[in-house]
C-alpha cells in the first residue's frame, strides 16, 4: 500500500481553507441518523465528542477512568501555545509553525504542522469562551510566558494546571452535550478490541470495568483518542492507567504504526528514589525560565549545594548553549544532564540528579519588588521574602507538590531534577484528515504520530490535543461520513461482532488460566528496565538488538508465569493491568526495530552512532527524511515510508548555541 | 531528609461488590520506606495478597500527583488522611511510625455507593455538571481572547474556586453528605467571570435541583469541607453560591428562573 498523505494543494497557507471550502459536508437531517464512537475523554477526546454533538451526530464516548474529567490532561502544568503576538514580540503562525517543525528536528509533515500553528488562536479563543481562568495582566488582558526551545512569549497558562483548567473547559462542553442526549458517557469502560466490516472501522468490543462483561457498541466511524504510550517503560509522568491497548489493537487490525521510537524524555522531573516507585512527577518545564540547572565542577563535591561557591559550579546548559541558556528543547536539556550525570557530576545519594536552583530569581524578583514598594537598602531577609512572594505565586503549586514528595523545601535548598519518559510523539500514522490507514478509524491527540516530528516543544501538546478535537475532526469526520448517509445503524449482531468478541474472551480465558507466580507488576517493571536502558535517551545498534531478543524472552515469561487473581465476571483492575501490559510487551518490541531501521540521531531520537563532534544528534537527511508506517503481519511487522518533503523549511543542523 | 523503615498494621474495608456486606481486615505490611507514598504502601500490599493467593484491595488512583481527583481514601476518620491540603496520593509514609496502626476505608456518603472495597462511584458528580456546570459557547463561535477584558482580581478569584479536583472529599468530610463545596466551586468560578455571565441564574439552580436528586444533604455551615479539601476550596463559596441562588429566585425579568 502506498502511503497518501492526501494533503491538500495550495500554497502552505491556504491549504487547510481549501480543504475547508472543498470538504463535502453532511446536512444536520442526517447527521442525526450518524453515530461515532470516541475512545478516551482528554482533551482531544472531550473536545470532539463535544464538538460532534453540537453538529448533531449521536456520540459515545468512552474512557477507564471513573469520569470523563480524570483523563490525563488534566495534569498538564506549564501552558498552551498560540500564535496571536499578543506580546507584541514577533510571533506569527510562520513562527510558531517554524519552531515546532525545527523542534521536531525536521521530521514532522508541514502541512499538518502549519495548520496546528494556524488554530493555535482559535483554541485559545474557545477556551476563553468557556471559562477557562487563564492569567491575566492588571489591565485585564491575557498574560503570557516563554516556554523551551523558543525565543518569544506566547504561552498562555493558568497557574501550574494549565491542562487541568483546559480539560474542565472541555469536560463541561461535553456533559453539557451529554444533558441534550447527544452524546453518552461510557466511565469505567475500557475498549479491547476494534471491530471491521466490509474493511471499515464500525465498532468496539469493550469491557466494563465494574462487572467484568464484555460490551459491544457499533457506529458510522470510530475516533481514538487514547492517549500516549510512555507506559511501556513503567515509570514515567504518565497516569497509571496510560495505556496504548485501543492504538495497539487498532493496529493489529490494520492501522499503521508510526515513529514508534520518538519518545519524549521530559528533562525536569523528581528522580527515582527507590524500587516501589510507581511513577514519577513532571516539575514543569516554565520553572526552566527562572530556575538555574547546574552541577559541581568537582566530582567528589561533598559541601551541601548553597556553600558550593559560583566558580565551583558548572551551569552547563549556560555553558554549552549561551543563546538559549536553560531554554533548550527538551531533548536537548535531558541529554545533557545524562551526560553530566554519567560522567560523574550528578548529585543527591543516587548521583542521578541535577540542581534546580531559584536562589538567584528569588533575590532578582525579591530586589524589584523592594524596588516598587519604595524601600530603601532593603536588607537580604526582605529581599529573600519579597522574592519568594513572588516565585510562589508564579510556581506556589509546583514547589508545594515537590515538597511533599521529597520532603525538601525548594525556597531553601535547590531541586533536585532529572530526566524522566513523559510524551511519545509517535503513534498512530494518519493522514491529513487524521484518518488512519483503516478506513473509518481516526485518530487524534497523543495516540497519532502528526504534529511533533521526533521532539515536541513544551506547550504544545495541549494545543494539538484542542487543535485535533475541536477544530479539526469535526470537518474531515464529515467528509468520511457523506458517503455513510445512507448505511442504517450497524447492528452488534454482525459476525464481525461475534469474531471479535470471541478472540477477546478467549484471550482474557488465556490470560486468567496461566496461574502462574509472579505480578503483572513484576512483568511491568521488567519491561520497563529493557526498555529505559536500551531504548531510553541513547540508544545504539547492539542494545536494541539485544533489547529485541530480551522481550521476546520476557513475552515467552509473561504467558508462562503470570498470575492473575480474582475472576474474569467482576470487577478486576490486575485483569486490567495484565492485558494492558500484554499489549505493551508487543509494542516494546516495534519501538526497538523502528529505532533500530532509524540509524541516524533526530530529535529525541538518540542514535550513538550519529552525533557531532560536540555529541548532538547528527540527523542523515538524504536517508532519513521520512516516517516511518509499521504494518502488522502476522509474519512480522512491515516498514512504508512516507517520504517528507520541504517547502517552507530547509533542514539544517538543529543549533541552539 | 532522614529515612527509615517501617512495620504498620493496616485494617482495610473490604467489600465484594455494592450489594455484599463489608467488613473490616487486619494486614501486616513490612519495611515500608519513609519515602513511599500512601499509595505505593498499598501497592507493597497487593503484591503480597497476590503473592498469597489472596484478592487485592481495589481502589481508585490515575494520576499519583494529586490532580486528577481519582483517589479517595479515608485514613484514620480523615478524608484522604492526616496531611493538610493533600491528596492520599500525595501523602507520604514519613506521616508515620513504626508499629503504627491505620484504618482505611472508602468515602462514606449515600450519593458515593461503594463499588468494591475502597472504590465508590462518584457519578452523581458528573450529573450535577451535566445540569449546568458549564458556558454554552459551541466551538467555533467565540470572540477573540482578548475582546473581554478580565480583572485579574476575578480571574485569580475564579482560579481558585476551579482549583478544585471533582474528588469528592468535601462530600465524604460533611456529616449531612453534602456537596455544596463541590457545587460552590464551579458557580462561584463561573459567576466572578463575564463569560458566566447569561446562564448565572439557571446555572445555580439547576445545579442544586440535580444534587438533591442525588441524594446529598443540605449545608449546614460545618466547615469540614474546607478543612479536608485537598485543594484548599474556600468555604466562601458557599455563600458565594447562596448569593447567587438568591439572587436567581427572588429576580425576575427575561433572564430570571
Amino acid at each position: 500500500m502506498v502511503l497518501d498523505a492526501k494533503v491538500p494543494q495550495g500554497e502552505m497557507k491556504d491549504k487547510w481553507q481549501n480543504y475547508k471550502d472543498h470538504c463535502r459536508l453532511v446536512s444536520p437531517a442526517n447527521k442525526r441518523n450518524l453515530e461515532i464512537i470516541v475512545i478516551g475523554t482528554g482533551l482531544a477526546g472531550a473536545s470532539a465528542a463535544a464538538s460532534f454533538g453540537e453538529l448533531g451526530y449521536n456520540v459515545k464516548a468512552f474512557c477507564f477512568q471513573d469520569s470523563p474529567r480524570r483523563a490525563h490532561s488534566i495534569a498538564a502544568q506549564g501552558g498552551i501555545n498560540a500564535a496571536k503576538n499578543y506580546s507584541n514580540d514577533g510571533d506569527s503562525i510562520f513562527r510558531l509553525f517554524y519552531e515546532t517543525e525545527k523542534g521536531g528536528d525536521f521530521r514532522s509533515r508541514e502541512s499538518n504542522t502549519y495548520r496546528l500553528a494556524q488554530l493555535s488562536g482559535n483554541i485559545i479563543d474557545q477556551c476563553v469562551a468557556q471559562g477557562v481562568p487563564f492569567a491575566r495582566e492588571y489591565g485585564g488582558l491575557l498574560a503570557n510566558r516563554s516556554f523551551g526551545g523558543t525565543q518569544v512569549s506566547r504561552t498562555f497558562y493558568a497557574r501550574g494546571q494549565t491542562g487541568q483548567q483546559l480539560l474542565l473547559g472541555a469536560y463541561g462542553a461535553l456533559q453539557r452535550q451529554v444533558a441534550t442526549g447527544k452524546v453518552t458517557v461510557y466511565s469505567r469502560h475500557e475498549m479491547l478490541d476494534l471491530v471491521v466490516i466490509d474493511g471499515k472501522a464500525r465498532g468496539i468490543i469493550v469491557r466494563n470495568l465494574v462487572t467484568g462483561k464484555l460490551e459491544r457498541y457499533s457506529a458510522h466511524a470510530v475516533v481514538l483518542a487514547s492517549g500516549g504510550y510512555g507506559n511501556v517503560y513503567f515509570l514515567s509522568t504518565n497516569a497509571m492507567g496510560c495505556n496504548v491497548t485501543a492504538a495497539w489493537k487498532s493496529h493489529k487490525r490494520g492501522a499503521y504504526f508510526a515513529n514508534a521510537c520518538y519518545t519524549q524524555i521530559h528533562p525536569t522531573c523528581i528522580p527515582v528514589s527507590g524500587d516501589y516507585q510507581s511513577k514519577l512527577t513532571l516539575m514543569s518545564e516554565s520553572l526552566r525560565n527562572d530556575g538555574r540547572i547546574w552541577v559541581p565542577k568537582n566530582k567528589d563535591e561533598k559541601r551541601k549545594a548553597s556553600e558550593i561557591p559560583p566558580e565551583d559550579r558548572d551551569y552547563y546548559l549556560e555553558r554549552r548553549y549561551p543563546s538559549f541558556g536553560n531554554l533548550v528543547p527538551r531533548d536537548v536539556a535531558s541529554r545533557a544532564a545524562k551526560e553530566r550525570c554519567d560522567a560523574g557530576y550528578g548529585v543527591g545519594t543516587t548521583k542521578q540528579a541535577v540542581y534546580l536552583d531559584f536562589a538567584e530569581a528569588i533575590k532578582r524578583y525579591g530586589k524589584m519588588e523592594a524596588h516598587k514598594a519604595a524601600i530603601e537598602n532593603p536588607d537580604e531577609q526582605t529581599i529573600r521574602n519579597l522574592g519568594m512572594g513572588v516565585v510562589k505565586d508564579k510556581y506556589g503549586n509546583l514547589f508545594a507538590m515537590y515538597e511533599k514528595i521529597t520532603g525538601e523545601n525548594p525556597y531553601e535548598v535547590p531541586m533536585r531534577i532529572y530526566p524522566a519518559v513523559h510524551y511519545t510523539m509517535g503513534g498512530l500514522w494518519v493522514d491529513y484528515e487524521l484518518e488512519t490507514t483503516l478506513p473509518g478509524l481516526f485518530a487524534i491527540g497523543e495516540c497519532n504520530f502528526s504534529d511533533h516530528g521526533a521532539n515536541r516543544l513544551g506547550a504544545s501538546s495541549l494545543m494539538q490535543g484542542l487543535a485535533d478535537g475541536y477544530f479539526i475532526i469535526p470537518y474531515t469526520i464529515g467528509n468520511y461520513l457523506a458517503d455513510d448517509i445512507k448505511t442504517p445503524a450497524i447492528s452488534t449482531k454482525h459476525p464481525a461482532f461475534d469474531e471479535v468478541e470471541k478472540e477477546v474472551t478467549e484471550r482474557i480465558q488465556k490470560l486468567m488460566n496461566i496461574k502462574g507466580t509472579k505480578s503483572v507488576d513484576h512483568f511491568h517493571k521488567m519491561l520497563g528496565k529493557i526498555m529505559w536502558d536500551k531504548c531510553g535517551m541513547s540508544r545504539n545498534e547492539k542494545g536494541l538488538t539485544e533489547a529485541i531478543t530480551e522481550i521476546q524472552q520476557l513475552r515467552e515469561e509473561f504467558w508462562k508465569d503470570l498470575r492473575i487473581p480474582g475472576e474474569i465476571d467482576s470487577m478486576n483492575p490486575e485483569l486490567d493491568k495484565a492485558q494492558r501490559v500484554a499489549d505493551f510487551m508487543e509494542l516494546g518490541e516495534l519501538m526497538c526495530r523502528d529505532a533500530l531501521d532509524r540509524k541516524e540521531s533526530c530529535g529525541a531520537h538518540f542514535r550513538e552512532e550519529s552525533q557531532t563532534p560536540e555529541g548532538e544528534a547528527l540527523r542523515i537527511d538524504d536517508q532519513f527524511s521520512y516516517v516511518s508506517a509499521w504494518e502488522y503481519k502476522k509474519e512480522g511487522e512491515e516498514l512504508h515510508k512516507e517520504n517528507l518533503t520541504f517547502e517552507l523549511t530547509h533542514p539544517s543542523q538543529r543549533s541552539y548555541k | 531528609m532522614e529515612h527509615y523503615k517501617m512495620n504498620l498494621t493496616l485494617k482495610v474495608w473490604r467489600q465484594k461488590d455494592k450489594d455484599s456486606k463489608g467488613r473490616f481486615e487486619t494486614y501486616h505490611v513490612k519495611d515500608i520506606s519513609s519515602e513511599m507514598s500512601f499509595l505505593e504502601m498499598f501497592d507493597v500490599l497487593n503484591e503480597q495478597l497476590i503473592q498469597e493467593g489472596k484478592d487485592p484491595v481495589a481502589f481508585d488512583s490515575d494520576c499519583r500527583e494529586g490532580i486528577c481527583g481519582a483517589c479517595s481514601m479515608y485514613v484514620d476518620g480523615r478524608a484522604h488522611g492526616p496531611w493538610q491540603r493533600n491528596t492520599v496520593c500525595q501523602l507520604h509514609m514519613r506521616a508515620y511510625r513504626d508499629g503504627d496502626t491505620i484504618v482505611v476505608e472508602p468515602w462514606r456518603s449515600a450519593a458515593f455507593p461503594v463499588i468494591k472495597d475502597l472504590t465508590v462511584d462518584r457519578s452523581a458528580f458528573d450529573r450535577v455538571i451535566e445540569a449546568g456546570g458549564y458556558v454554552s459557547a459551541n466551538t467555533g463561535s467565540a470572540p477573540d481572547a482578548n475582546a473581554i477584558p478580565v480583572s485579574k482580581w476575578a480571574a485569580e478569584t475564579a482560579f481558585d474556586a476551579a482549583a478544585c479536583i471533582g474528588c469528592g472529599a468535601c462530600v465524604a468530610a460533611c456529616p449531612n453528605g453534602s456537596a455544596a463545596l463541590f457545587i460552590s466551586a464551579k458557580v462561584a468560578q463561573l459567576a466572578y467571570l463575564p463569560q458566566g455571565d447569561a446562564e448565572r441564574k439557571t446555572r445555580v439552580v439547576n445545579m442544586m435541583e440535580q444534587a438533591k436528586k442525588e441524594g446529598f444533604g443540605n449545608c449546614g455551615s460545618i466547615g469540614n469541607c474546607e478543612a479536608e479539601c485537598p485543594k484548599g476550596i474556600s468555604i466562601g463559596n458557599i455563600a458565594k453560591r447562596n448569593r447567587e441562588y438568591m439572587r436567581a429566585v427572588t429576580s425576575t425579568g427575561p433572564e430570571g428562573i
